[in-house]
């Protein structure tokens, strides 16, 4: 079997097994635990309304700590939106979706999708920096935050490489950036890329106690 | 293996700026008799038996941005990393992926998360008690949304477990549990004081009725220390018109069951005041001006009582805010700049926040907020039981250093807070640092104002 075969096949296919397993297995192993009753008095109506708002708001900083934490922030949110276009924009990738999916999308430019590419990269690699020489991410981190960088890193390293070539063969650069497209599928739900779908709970769990009893959220 | 003495052999300090046990001539930070691996296997089993779906979504949500540094007081004024909110729980964290995570079959498995270790429970000791105010701040720059506080509240049950909590605030804890004070507070000592309060402000307190539609309760620290509040509760509710009462057998507000860690002592403590409550057929119990106490009883009461409270919970703050805003009582015009310091657990964790505005307005003062303020204002640092530990005063000074920067910035003439902890904090700073504020009470600003009928 070729290389880029096993990659479009077995590999990718291992990768989206792993990646529902996991997000399944995870999912339910934190939502089945029980959850305690609140028998105190709400201030204010909480429920899902409350856990949608704060889904929202929590995108934003307040104003109190904005200053302090201007640039993470800046880094982040180019980081989420830089892997948002060159995932879901660019039309190969789109092609991939709807054969997955059967659905189609509008893409951007290949121009735009690969400018886009190099400053995510770019700010990959400036979050890596942050991580290792600031004081407080040095003593927070671990291995799942360095892996998980890596992993993130890696399909858009592979993907940037493929229109530059290096004299190697068009298939086999495709073939590792499949490979590393696979290796993503398969870390996400395992580690701290799980936030990609532990997000909603956590910000929505804090909506629902905090808003019920009229605190800030 | 040492044993611990604590809670019998400690005197009471009464007379410095903050209340506590006297500073211990030989610190016992350990209680009970249990091995290293005993007191580990208690913690993390403690720690874990708590876990809903709530902790175990928060748990699992860290992306380990370190953006909860910057929300921390104590980060801010040493620039420690250790100090780092999501830090101060990492033996928990790692507790919770080795024995309760989704993956904890894996993590032991293939050995990926280790034990914790007895040391680093003692070490972390500092961090879950001596440099944490379960002030909530950062819980709200979190951009998962993770209410850390919560965490720190669970960690600490795991550590009490352990015999694990530091010398004085197991001592008053104790104190709480046994004589239903940490201050020494016995009925007898409450109804005295009581009565001293009612010929000195001439004004009529009702104890022990066996019937009211309000039951009212205090801090051992205003008793003790600022028991004119007794008096200035007591004025307002008469003018009020209210069928009130204190009860001797339900009076102590503070929860030292919750702040150390003591998840059964927590309920003790509040179903004495639930009973009381019951008993006289409250419609009504009114806190007072303490943080901690509106926390566990306006947002845990119930839950300790296992159903929703037949009585409505308020805030003496937000009592006022009512009674002013209804027009059942008025109060004179001020004519003075106020900046008003908000008790954590009050304003950013209960909710209470407007309340205490709606009564400075009434009073008719120039209202200076801190910047930043409201929701998102500093700690005191004296809050989660830190003011009451001794070796943990150092840092506590630090950190008020903030609050001092914040109000004078203000310009304020003024400085009043709602929480009797908080204002014992205050005086303790203005004393170390020589500093012109005194902390003022909003209670005691209405009582000293109300207006009577036909004035």
């Amino acid at each position: 079997m070729e290389l880029l075969e096993f990659a479009r096949g077995p590999a990718i296919q291992f990768g989206l097994y792993a990646f529902v397993i996991g997000t399944v297995w995870r999912l339910l192993g934190i939502l089945l635990l029980a959850a305690k009753p609140d028998h105190s008095a709400p201030r204010k109506s909480g429920g899902f309304l409350a856990a949608f708002k704060v889904i929202y708001t929590r995108s934003f900083t307040a104003d109190a700590f904005k200053q302090d934490t201007l640039y993470p922030k800046i880094l982040g949110y180019l980081l989420h939106i830089g892997l948002f276009v060159t995932v879901f924009l660019f039309v190969p990738h789109i092609l991939f979706f709807a054969g997955l999916l059967g659905l189609e999308w509008p893409g951007l430019p290949n121009n735009v999708i690969y400018f886009v590419g190099v400053l995510t990269a770019g700010v990959g690699v400036a979050l890596l920096i942050r991580r290792m020489t600031n004081p407080v991410l040095r003593l927070i981190s671990n291995f799942d935050d360095y892996f998980s960088w890596f992993v993130t890193m890696l399909p858009i390293i592979t993907g940037l490489i493929i229109p530059i070539r290096f004299g190697i063969r068009y298939e086999t650069l495709l073939a590792l950036h499949l490979l590393s497209v696979a290796l993503l599928f398969a870390w996400l739900p395992f580690g701290k890329l799980g936030h990609a779908f532990l997000v909603f709970f956590s910000r929505g769990t804090t909506g629902m106690v905090l808003e019920r009893r009229g605190a800030k959220t | 293996m040492s044993t611990s003495k604590i809670g019998y052999d400690d005197t009471y300090d009464l007379q410095s700026k903050r209340l506590s046990v006297n500073k211990p001539e030989i610190r016992f930070d350990k209680q009970g008799d249990m091995t290293d691996d005993q007191r580990v296997e208690k913690a993390m089993l403690h720690f874990v038996k708590d876990f809903g779906s709530m902790a175990a979504t928060y748990l699992d949500a860290c992306v380990h941005c370190g953006m909860c540094a910057e929300a921390c007081h104590y980060y801010k004024v040493t620039g420690d990393p250790k100090y780092t909110p999501i830090w101060k729980l990492e033996p928990f964290k790692q507790a919770y992926k080795r024995e309760a995570s989704p993956f904890a079959i894996v993590y032991r498995a293939l050995g990926l998360k280790k034990k914790v270790t007895v040391d680093e429970l003692e070490e972390w000791q500092h961090l879950l008690y001596d440099s944490c105010t379960v002030c909530g701040r950062c819980s709200l720059v979190c951009p998962m949304g993770i209410d850390i506080a919560s965490m720190i509240g669970l960690a600490r049950h795991g550590m009490f477990k352990a015999g694990l909590v530091p010398h004085e605030l197991h001592a008053v804890a104790e104190r709480a549990e046994i004589d239903g004070s940490p201050l020494g507070v016995t009925p007898t000592v409450f109804e005295d004081r009581l009565e001293w309060m009612e010929d000195e402000h001439e004004v009529d307190i009702n104890i022990d009725q066996e019937q009211a539609d309000v039951l009212v309760v205090m801090s051992s620290i205003e008793i003790q220390k600022y028991p004119q509040s007794m008096a200035a509760t007591a004025k307002i509710l008469n003018a009020a018109g209210e069928n009130w009462t204190f009860r001797t057998d339900g009076f102590e507000a503070t929860n030292f069951g919750m702040l150390s860690g003591n998840a059964e002592w927590q309920r003790d403590m509040s179903m004495r005041i639930i009973d009381a409550a019951v008993k006289v057929g409250a419609k009504k119990l009114v806190l007072p001006e303490c943080g901690h106490a509106y926390m566990a009883l306006r947002w845990m009461g119930g839950n300790m009582y296992g159903k929703p409270l037949p009585f409505e919970v308020q805030h003496i703050s937000e009592y006022m805010a009512e009674v002013l805003n209804t027009g059942k009582v008025k109060v004179r015009k001020l004519d003075q700049s106020v900046t008003y310091h908000d008790p954590c657990q009050v304003s950013r964790r209960g909710g209470a926040t407007q309340a205490a505005r709606d009564v400075l307005k009434h009073l008719g003062v120039e209202l200076r907020e801190m910047k930043p303020g409201g929701d998102y204002n500093w700690c005191c640092g004296g809050g989660g039981g830190v003011v009451t530990i001794h070796r943990a005063d150092e840092l506590r000074h630090k950190v008020f250093k903030i609050k001092m920067e914040q109000i004078e910035a203000t310009e304020a003439d003024e400085v009043m807070t709602s929480c009797a902890n908080c204002r014992q904090t205050f005086d303790d700073g203005q004393e170390h640092f020589k500093w012109k504020y005194t902390m003022g009470s909003l209670l005691e600003a209405v009582a000293d104002n109300l207006v009577e009928d036909g004035q």
